[in-house]
């Protein structure tokens, strides 16, 4: 028995008909089929129910004859039972199902970033034109020594010292991880050709790297997680690090699910499954349940891999985040990646993208304090992510006590995405979240890697002005330097957590 | 009068994070460590009288106590009579005192002194176990001015001490009654804060055994300076731009025995693409450097004289936003913010240059090495 449905479109499609060309460009490039064209009227019209309100009809109409608005039928006003909420209980009650979700967490926890103001240099020092003088934000991720041994040899001093293996960056932003079934190779491609041009890294994400892209190798962090799908001995070579993927901050405590419908003849073959068959990821990872199982997987992976990379722990901002990192360093993680609440996801449940975390603010400044409480802060790097969207928030990450950050969704928004947070549906009209070939192919890497590369070149120019502002010429004199943040609209305790003082301090 | 329980608020007491001050700098050493009189470091000082503001001057003067020469020599301010009743129980508890007097004064242009006194100390032998006697002396000069309030030993080296307050340096010295003594090398400091008060403490140099710092500039970096400090047991309990780079000469040179070609390589380090351009030896070497101790880069603008017993060093931040100038003549190595107080003192020279950015002039004594510049430089 079908139920008939009481829920109604969230957006309403309206087409101004005089400008309309009958071009049906809408028609083809809505992949959830909302715009028809009626021969008989000879006029486009729109099944508003499907709308995500993605925007991809409304950039590519040739003649502005379309607008997504919120569709202006309401439920009676209420503070509690708002729209979202009367209609998450009505699709649950009409399917039975989890309600899904993708990218990041969109309720309004209070971002810190925007609570956070920045220093700058006046009369006292000077602050320095980046584009005259040197800036450099090169950076380097991985364990330090507590001292460097030397030794005098005739007249020149010789380092005895031999460093942990390092990631080099010219940017101190990495691309998260993206997994290959979650997204196209053409989105993979763009990321790796981009992180390589500009000298940084992207993350393969948990579904493996396809052969073709191996040339890209030395610019991979190659995840290994739950499923370990695609994780081979020379997967594992080819990557400039390996990361181990415990947790994400869309869904933390939370495994994966790519359907079979996704799973193609390449992504099976690259994630070592069959064509067609659902690939699972576990909840936890079923060699891990404490911290001595990660020592094992982390030394394992550095074994197999001669001692040459560094290894990445990825964990999920949660409360207790300063201990576990703790823990991870004490294990032998070179690097601990945070993801904070605010990241995102191909799919999650909804309940647990918008309820399960903590903002990665708060989670970058207790892990840096509490490891450098321990005396370890040098013992790894921290790469922050979860929703980083300008280049003032990665300034304020690095200062608070970050390395490096990943940026996920910044860089699909770059290629197109307008966070409309279907991509669990897997048509994405973008060409990114889907692996459909028809329309993966809206992806060109030639295009998507320039947007790419320019993103990170502003940002980096940003970043270079904003460090220069303050007066400060190398980014390491940047990181954990909480004296140039100042808190406005912020507690005592959100103050003393995030070890910054209040504006006017 | 100031409270010292609580340093920072002394030294900063608007808390500031940290203090903000413009100086003079003069350093003069006779590097075949011949003591000289306090007559040329004071002229010398006192012309680059508008680089200071009256709130600070000082000197440090190596050679100083002779007859003393193997007794740490505490000098200590105190602002009260049970101040110096409480120390001197401390001392007498923790310390053999072969001699101890107030440090002559005369009357002068200076605002408010504190009472000054001096001991010549020895760590008392049943108390130091199995301590370094320096890491007791250490313990100990915290100790009090962290903990008895109202005194502050501002100077515990052996064979050299601090004499500083508020006031030009000039004054200062006439206060002091400087001419009275001798010294093979004298660091003096000239201050402009902004943001500290007559405060006798917070006047340049800062010392910690023999070591001495005098500093010009401002520590964009402050912040992750004394964050990485505070991971291997400093306590940055007065906020100064000054006292970072006094830990972290401590920490890389006295404590990790780093030479101080590697130490201004930490502290001021080349570029990337110079240390790209440089031998694969050398590239490793620098690359390791930053990379290991980057938060110890002291960014944004300094310009120093870091001194100990047979070593007065020189140094700029590295893009040189301070000044700083050497010369020598015979056997003097002369360091200045400005060369007019050189030429004052020595119209003739043999050489005179401005100090590359990020580069060390480092004048040792004959007896030591000879006068060098490091040959790790690639600028």
């Amino acid at each position: 028995m079908k139920i008939k449905s009481y829920l109604s479109s969230e957006y309403i499609v309206e087409r101004d008909q005089d400008r309309c060309i009958r071009c049906k460009v809408c028609v083809n490039q809505c992949t959830y089929e909302t715009h028809y064209y009626d021969a008989e009227d000879d006029a486009v019209y729109s099944r508003d129910e499907n709308c995500t309100n993605c925007q991809r009809c409304v950039v590519f109409c040739p003649t502005h004859a379309i607008t997504v608005a919120k569709n202006p039928n309401a439920y009676r006003e209420n503070v509690n039972w708002t729209y979202e909420a009367i209609t998450a209980v009505k699709m649950q009650a009409e399917t039975g199902g989890v309600i899904l979700t993708g990218m990041g967490c969109d309720k309004p926890y209070l971002t810190y970033w925007d609570r956070l103001l920045l220093n700058a240099s006046q009369v006292t020092n000077p602050s320095i034109d980046p584009l005259r003088e040197p800036m450099e934000i090169r950076t380097y991720l991985g364990a330090k020594p507590d001292k460097l041994e030397l030794e005098m040899v005739g007249e020149d001093i010789v380092l005895e010292t031999m460093l942990a293996p390092q990631l080099s960056v010219e940017t101190p932003i990495l691309f998260s991880a993206l997994s290959y079934g979650a997204i196209s190779l053409n989105v993979h491609e763009s990321l790796a050709r981009a992180a390589t041009e500009f000298g940084t890294l992207f993350n393969t994400g948990e579904g493996g790297l396809d052969p073709r892209l191996y040339k890209y190798g030395d610019h991979a962090i190659v995840q290994v997680a739950s499923g370990r799908f695609g994780v081979h001995p020379d997967y594992l070579d080819i990557g400039a690090a390996i990361e181990i993927k415990i947790g994400q901050g869309a869904k933390p405590g939370i495994g994966g699910h790519l359907p079979g419908e996704k799973v193609s003849e390449d992504i099976a073959r690259t994630r070592m499954i069959p064509i067609g068959t659902d690939a699972l990821s576990p909840a936890p990872q079923h060699d891990i349940y404490s911290i001595e199982d990660l020592r094992q997987l982390i030394y394992a992976l550095k074994e197999a891999t001669d001692y040459t990379k560094p290894i990445s722990v990825k964990i999920a901002a949660v409360h207790n985040s300063a201990a576990i990192a703790s823990g991870m360093v004490r294990a032998g993680a070179d690097i601990i990646a945070l993801d904070g609440v605010r990241g995102a996801t191909g799919a999650a449940p909804k309940v647990i993208r918008d309820n399960v975390g903590i903002p990665i603010e708060l989670a970058i400044a207790s892990v840096d304090q509490r490891l450098r409480e321990e005396g370890i802060r040098n013992k790894a790097s921290i790469i922050a992510a979860g929703g980083i969207k300008s280049s003032a928030e990665v300034v304020k990450a690095i200062a608070l006590g970050a390395d490096a950050v990943y940026i996920a969704t910044a860089a699909l928004v770059a290629m197109g995405c307008t966070v409309c947070q279907k991509c669990h549906i897997g048509k994405c009209p973008w060409g990114i979240a889907t692996t459909d070939p028809w329309i993966s192919k809206r992806v060109n890497p030639d295009i998507a890697s320039k947007r790419l590369m320019n993103l990170l070149r502003t940002w980096s120019l940003e970043i270079k002005e904003m460090m220069g502002g303050m007066g400060i010429n190398a980014v390491e004199s940047l990181r954990g330097n909480r004296l140039h943040l100042r808190g406005v609209g912020l507690t005592d305790s959100e103050l003393r957590i995030l070890g910054v003082r209040m504006a006017g301090d | 009068m100031i409270e010292l329980e609580d340093l920072c608020g002394v030294s900063n007491p608007h808390n500031d994070g940290k203090v903000i001050d413009a100086c003079s700098l003069f350093g003069m050493m006779n590097l075949e460590g011949k003591r000289f009189s306090s007559r040329d470091p004071v002229r010398a000082i006192s012309n680059m009288h508008e680089r200071g503001n009256g709130l600070g001057g000082g000197f440090a003067v190596y050679g100083l106590y002779p007859g003393y020469k193997d007794e740490y020599a505490l000098h200590v301010m105190y602002l009260s009579k049970e101040a110096k009743r409480k120390t001197d129980q401390l001392l007498n508890e923790n310390f053999e005192i072969i001699h101890d007097e107030e440090v002559p004064t005369r009357e002068a242009n200076v605002w408010d002194p504190p009472l000054v006194w001096r001991y010549f100390v020895q760590p008392a032998r049943t108390r130091l176990k199995a301590q370094k006697p320096d890491d007791y002396v250490i313990e100990k000069v915290m100790s009090i001015n962290t903990e008895t309030g109202k005194a502050f030993v501002f100077s515990s080296g052996k064979n050299m001490g601090v004499f500083k307050g508020v006031g030009f340096p000039e004054d200062i010295a006439e206060y002091f009654c400087l001419e009275e003594y001798e010294g093979y090398m004298w660091i003096c400091h000239g201050r402009f804060p902004t943001n500290t008060p007559g405060w006798w403490g917070g006047a340049h140099p800062f010392n910690i055994l023999d070591w001495t710092v005098v500093h010009n500039g401002e520590l964009s970096s402050y912040g992750i300076n004394r964050r990485y400090l505070e991971m291997y047991g400093y306590e940055c309990t007065m906020q100064t731009d000054t006292e970072v780079l006094a830990y972290s000469f401590d920490l890389l040179m006295r404590r990790q025995g780093l030479p101080i070609e590697i130490v201004s390589r930490i502290i001021a380090p080349p570029f990337w693409d110079d240390i790209d351009a440089l031998q694969p030896k050398k590239a490793e070497l620098l690359r390791a450097i930053r990379q290991t101790y980057g938060s110890l880069l002291m960014n944004g603008p300094f310009s120093i004289i870091v001194a100990h017993h047979g070593e007065m060093i020189g140094l700029t931040d590295r893009i040189k936003l301070r000044p700083l100038i050497a010369g020598i003549r015979d056997n003097f190595l002369y360091i200045s913010s400005e060369e007019s107080a050189i030429h004052l003192v020595s119209p003739v020279l043999e050489r005179a240059w401005n100090l590359s950015a990020g580069e060390p002039v480092v004048g040792r004594l004959v007896s030591q090495r000879v006068l060098e510049v490091p040959t790790v430089g690639v600028r």
